[in-house]
């Protein structure tokens, strides 16, 4: 079979994989970790434990605040020290505990072995409230909790879980680490989530420049001896590992704009998010860690690291050897959708897979300059919008034909932005657009959803 | 040759005549019947377009206001007084004169108070900053200094000043028309009234942080300490989560707050003088001084009393 | 850090090497062999014709933007460069250099810069600059000097103008075919008479193969205007040989190679989708067939890509790309 990929637009960035040779090496637990309430797409965790308390590794200190939300447990053992709004990466405020650690004391019924456990327990209903009890979200980089993906919608049905293993950003190493050190973990933690979905077979997505991971997968699923999971080398493309794109690739079918991926049979999970659903369901063990890039040309060392959830990240860039004289700008992420982090004191969140150093040459903007019409947002756009006119009518502030022209499909992936010869910042505005577009149609749903119900009444 | 002008003379007058009549026959046909009133208000309208009374320009609230069963939702922020009484004279409404007000920029974190800790390389656009972070400084509810209100104002009330990093209002050209307001993404700018000849006392800060981190951030910040709550004899002001706010209905302009407070975050404008600190501190000590004695007097007064009583 | 800050921006972090300038470059790249080509057919004449036409486009386009616009100067983006050459290259090497500075005039003045500059423009400068001098200096446009380099032949009227009066003196095509003795092969490398630019298709066609292959621009247009061209000749020579041109003469002639590969293909005047860009090459190659059968000037590259240019925003309104999953 041939190489698959996504059907429209992409880009071909160098993929810097710089890192790809570090083996994930456990970080030193910091003296104090910082546990935000919001490590998830949805409502925040609410906190169940006081100022004062004495809490252990993998002891839940906040429960869901709503459906869409998670467990949230504390990574260290230590003192509850306080409760309070403190700033995140970006500045904002975010409600956040404090816990100056004592030890490191684990929770009771955490296996901590190293041993492999491959039987799968056979009570789907368990296995997913065991995956809700560990905290488990997506890893891949929106932090959807993941139990309440595994729970489609009555009437869908899915027909394949796909695991994606593509890592298109540039930079990060860490799922292609984590499928070499833990691939038998990452293989089992997909059986479970197929047998979850029922039975249905499932796809480990990698990219072409990952060949020791497919051969080492490969040979992990012949080893272990799972049926119905197959590896599929994917063609080198940005954005490969979008939800959207990648069920294109592997499937050859297009999930509709605002619907789930589940409507045309898909559930997608990320390679680390397949590791924690092991840990979870396996081991007891709740996401407590995880394995965080840490890269850059100008930065003092490479190393790919596992830390614990709470991290100060000015902690983990002094491990190896701080933040040098040439860095411009630290990165939270990737660099094409990544978060450029405003402040080092903030601390790592579950979702948190790189720590990316550039320079100014690497980073800097350019200005921007008149459109040349030359359409190269257009053909790198994954999904076939047309970036120069959102841009051009995001100023107008024309909300009609911005919604017109799917602006609300955006995933924000950045190729627009990345392609534009005159510099021009597309993806800045379209997203403003965007966030406003997808404010009106939230607005009118609302409004019909009580419109219907008066009728009703 | 003098055939070809005149024919083409004659064709291009006839076309003319022809087309003319077209156009007045459509012009007829689908003449839209409208209240006469709506022109007539939006001739007293400054026409100015700004949206800052809520409608889309002048024209929709003329048409709006026509419909209307009195004036209590529109009023013209641009025209002001002038332009409501000529407005509510077309309808025949009465209308209530509103005191002229003008766009207050309630920051003073100025460069040299806000030290940067980061550098913005975005689009230009506070909102686009705001949504990605709290800001380059410490403090992250001040200006952010990308200017969407000086982009917002159609009237070019407003500009950004290179040294402070602020945008500046100015008080002449100002209509009070609210887009500032709107285009902040940090809710910084508040219409407040332009005062007595301009005079008035505003807390030029909104930072909502506890003290030490409000000052940390920024020398300017209202740090929420309520000296000036309590040195405020016209119960004009609040302290809500951690920031001043002076309600310019009570204020009575005497400028001791503004004495009083330790960074300078309340702000006075248009006094004739320049505020003397020390004569109003001295001012507020006297005074305390003799409420002091004068409390002392008469808890004298009242200990006399009872022991009479008691004899 | 830079002075203990950090550079905080949206995403993304990076950007591809593509830069206005460099594309620009790549476009000045892919026309030197041409450019090279005439220097060597034409000799110093043309070396002057192409530096007064380049030159005057970059001066005018610094004079108009800093002057009259007070805005930065934009001649770093090399577009100004890109449309002095195209200019020079769409005119013969006789041209006076007074007659090529109002084309640049033109060129820069009217057709570019009127409508804001760089990308704001409806059609393309260059083409602009050469029809105006066209209609306005016709005896200049259309004395074709003999090539003085190399090859040496004799001065006379280009093969499509050749045909067009031999039409029009009773002759049939094939009757001055043989009279002129037109070679195909000899026509490929090396298109005697004409405009500086027609007279090496070989030259052009390396030029586009750089651009195609540098992923500066999409094939498509190029291909779909040699194909409209080649079947609608096609066609109207298998009705009547004796009064139509056959296809391979049609495309090795006139302004084909160069407008097709060079002129239609540029960014800011094509429409930017696929299938835009295939109607828009159809519009170009038939109409381009039309004023060649049926007009009155023996060739109609210019007017075509001029007029498809008016309807490209139409196009692009028309042909978007498909969108994902709708």
């Amino acid at each position: 079979m041939g190489k698959r990929t996504f059907s429209i637009g992409g880009v071909h960035p160098h993929d810097n994989k710089i890192s790809r040779d570090c083996r994930i090496k456990p970080l030193a637990i910091p003296p104090t970790v910082y546990i935000s309430m919001s490590q998830h797409i949805g409502a925040p965790a609410k906190p169940v434990v006081a100022v004062g308390d004495k809490v252990k590794v993998g002891q839940v200190v906040a429960e869901p605040g709503g459906f869409v939300s998670a467990f949230i447990h504390s990574s260290v053992s230590g003192t509850v020290k306080s409760i309070a709004p403190r700033a995140d990466l970006a500045g904002n405020p975010v409600m956040t505990i404090e816990i100056a650690v004592e030890g490191d004391e684990w929770a009771e019924g955490i296996d901590r072995s190293e041993t492999l456990v491959t039987a799968i327990p056979s009570d789907n209903k368990a296995i997913i409230e065991k995956i809700r009890l560990g905290g488990v979200v997506g890893l891949g980089g929106a932090t959807f909790p993941t139990h309440v993906k595994l729970m489609p919608p009555p009437g869908s049905k899915c027909e394949r879980v796909i695991i994606n293993g593509c890592e298109c950003e540039p930079y990060l190493t860490s799922d292609f680490r984590t499928l070499l050190e833990k691939g038998e973990q990452v293989v089992i933690g997909a059986a479970i989530l197929r047998q979850v979905m029922g039975n249905v077979p499932c796809t480990i997505a990698i990219e072409e420049n990952k060949p020791e991971a497919i051969v080492h997968i490969r040979e992990v699923i012949a080893k272990l001896g799972y049926e119905g999971i197959e590896v599929m080398t994917m063609k080198m493309r940005y954005p490969q590992g979008g939800e959207k794109q990648l069920i294109d690739a592997v499937m050859g079918r297009q999930v509709g704009s605002g619907a789930l991926p589940i409507s045309v049979g898909a559930v997608v999970q990320n390679v680390a998010t397949a590791l924690a659903v092991y840990d979870a369901v396996q081991k007891n063990k709740p996401i407590i860690d995880n394995s965080v890039t840490v890269t850059g040309a100008c930065a003092a060392q490479q190393a790919n690291l596992l830390v614990r959830v709470g991290t100060p990240l000015r902690f983990i860039l002094d491990a190896v050897g701080g933040v040098p004289e040439s860095a411009a700008k630290i990165i939270s992420g990737g660099p094409m959708m990544g978060r450029a982090v405003a402040n080092l004191d903030a601390a790592t969140v579950k979702g948190t897979g790189a720590l990316l150093l550039l320079t100014e040459a690497e980073t800097r903007r350019k200005p921007a300059s008149a459109c040349i019409r030359c359409g190269k947002c257009a053909n790198a756009c994954p999904m076939g919008l047309e970036p120069f006119l959102l841009n051009r009518l995001v100023k107008a502030g024309d909300m009609e034909a911005l919604e017109e022209n799917a602006i609300q499909d955006c995933i924000e992936c950045g190729c627009c932005l990345y392609s534009c010869p005159a510099n021009i910042p597309l993806l800045d505005n379209i997203r403003m657009g965007k966030g406003a577009v997808l404010g009106a149609i939230r607005a009118r749903a609302a409004a019909a959803k009580a419109a219907a119900e008066a009728a009703k009444k | 040759m003098t055939n070809i002008v005149i024919w083409t003379i004659a064709i291009i007058t006839v076309l003319g005549v022809l087309l003319a009549l077209v156009l007045f026959l459509v012009a007829k046909k689908f003449k839209v019947e409208e209240d006469p009133r709506i022109d007539e208000v939006e001739k007293a309208m400054p026409g100015a377009n700004c949206g800052g009374c809520g409608f889309a320009g002048c024209r929709a609230f003329a048409e709006s206001a026509v419909k209307a069963s009195d004036l209590e939702k529109h009023f013209c922020p641009v025209g002001g007084n002038d332009t409501m009484a000529k407005v509510a004279a077309i309808l025949g409404f009465e209308v209530k004169a509103k005191a002229p007000q003008v766009a207050v920029i309630r920051c003073n974190g100025t460069c040299s108070a806000r030290p940067k800790t980061n550098e913005y390389d975005g689009f230009p656009s506070c909102k686009v900053k705001a949504a990605l972070y709290s800001g380059d400084t410490g403090c992250s509810f001040g200006c952010l200094g990308c200017g969407d209100c000086v982009e917002a104002c159609q009237f070019g009330a407003l500009s950004m000043d290179p040294e402070t990093g602020l945008p500046v209002v100015d008080e002449e050209k100002c209509t009070a028309c609210g887009a500032c307001v709107k285009a902040c993404p940090k809710l910084i700018i508040e219409l407040r009234p332009k005062g007595p000849r301009g005079m008035r006392e505003a807390v030029v800060c909104v930072n909502k942080d506890k003290g030490p981190v409000a000052k940390k951030a920024c020398a300017n910040a209202c740090i929420g300490c309520g000296i000036c709550v309590k040195t405020c004899t016209h119960d004009a002001i609040v302290m809500e989560n951690n920031i001043a706010y002076i309600d310019p209905a009570k204020c009575k302009l005497c400028r001791e707050c503004e004495a009083m407070c330790p960074t300078g975050a309340i702000h006075g404008v248009n006094f004739p003088k320049a505020l003397d600190k020390e004569a109003v501190k001295a001012r507020i000590a006297e005074r305390k001084k003799k409420a002091a004695e004068a409390e002392a007097a008469a808890k004298a007064a009242e200990a006399e009393q009872s022991k009479k009583e008691e004899q | 850090m830079i002075m203990g800050k950090m550079i905080i921006s949206p995403s993304p972090h990076i950007h591809s090497k593509d830069s206005t300038r460099s594309l620009m470059l790549d476009v000045v790249i892919a026309l030197l062999p041409a450019v090279i080509v005439s220097f060597v057919f034409y000799g110093w004449r043309e070396i002057l014709v192409m530096g007064v036409s380049v030159g005057s486009c970059v001066i005018l386009e610094y004079a108009i933007t800093r002057y009259l616009l007070h805005k930065n100067s934009t001649i770093g983006d090399l577009s100004a460069v890109v449309t002095g050459i195209l200019l020079a290259l769409n005119l013969p090497y006789t041209t006076p250099w007074w007659v090529v500075f109002i084309g640049a005039v033109v060129a820069m003045g009217i057709a570019k810069m009127t409508f804001g500059g760089l990308g704001q423009n409806i059609w393309n400068p260059a083409l602009v600059g050469r029809v105006f001098l066209l209609v306005s200096f016709p005896t200049y446009m259309t004395t074709w000097g003999a090539p003085q380099g190399v090859v040496d032949a004799v001065s006379g009227p280009t093969p499509l103008g050749a045909v067009q009066e031999g039409l029009m003196q009773g002759s049939s095509v094939q009757e001055i075919m043989a009279a002129n003795g037109y070679d195909y092969a000899t026509m490929l490398y090396a298109n005697l008479g004409g405009s500086a630019g027609e007279a090496c298709a070989l030259a052009l066609l390396a030029g586009f193969i750089y651009l195609c292959v540098r992923k500066v621009i999409k094939p498509w247009i190029t291909l779909s205007i040699f194909g409209t061209v080649a079947l609608t000749a096609l066609i109207f020579w298998g009705v009547d040989p004796s009064r139509f041109t056959g296809p391979v003469f049609n495309l090795l002639t006139g302004g084909l190679v160069l407008g097709a590969c060079f002129m239609a293909t540029d960014y800011v005047t094509s429409p930017m989708s696929v299938w835009g860009g295939v109607i828009f090459g159809v519009g170009i190659g038939l109409l381009t067939m039309m004023i060649r059968y049926f007009g009155s000037y023996p060739e109609g590259v210019s007017f075509a890509i001029l007029i498809m240019n008016s309807f490209v925003p139409l196009i692009n309104m028309a042909f978007k790309q498909k969108k994902f999953g709708r």
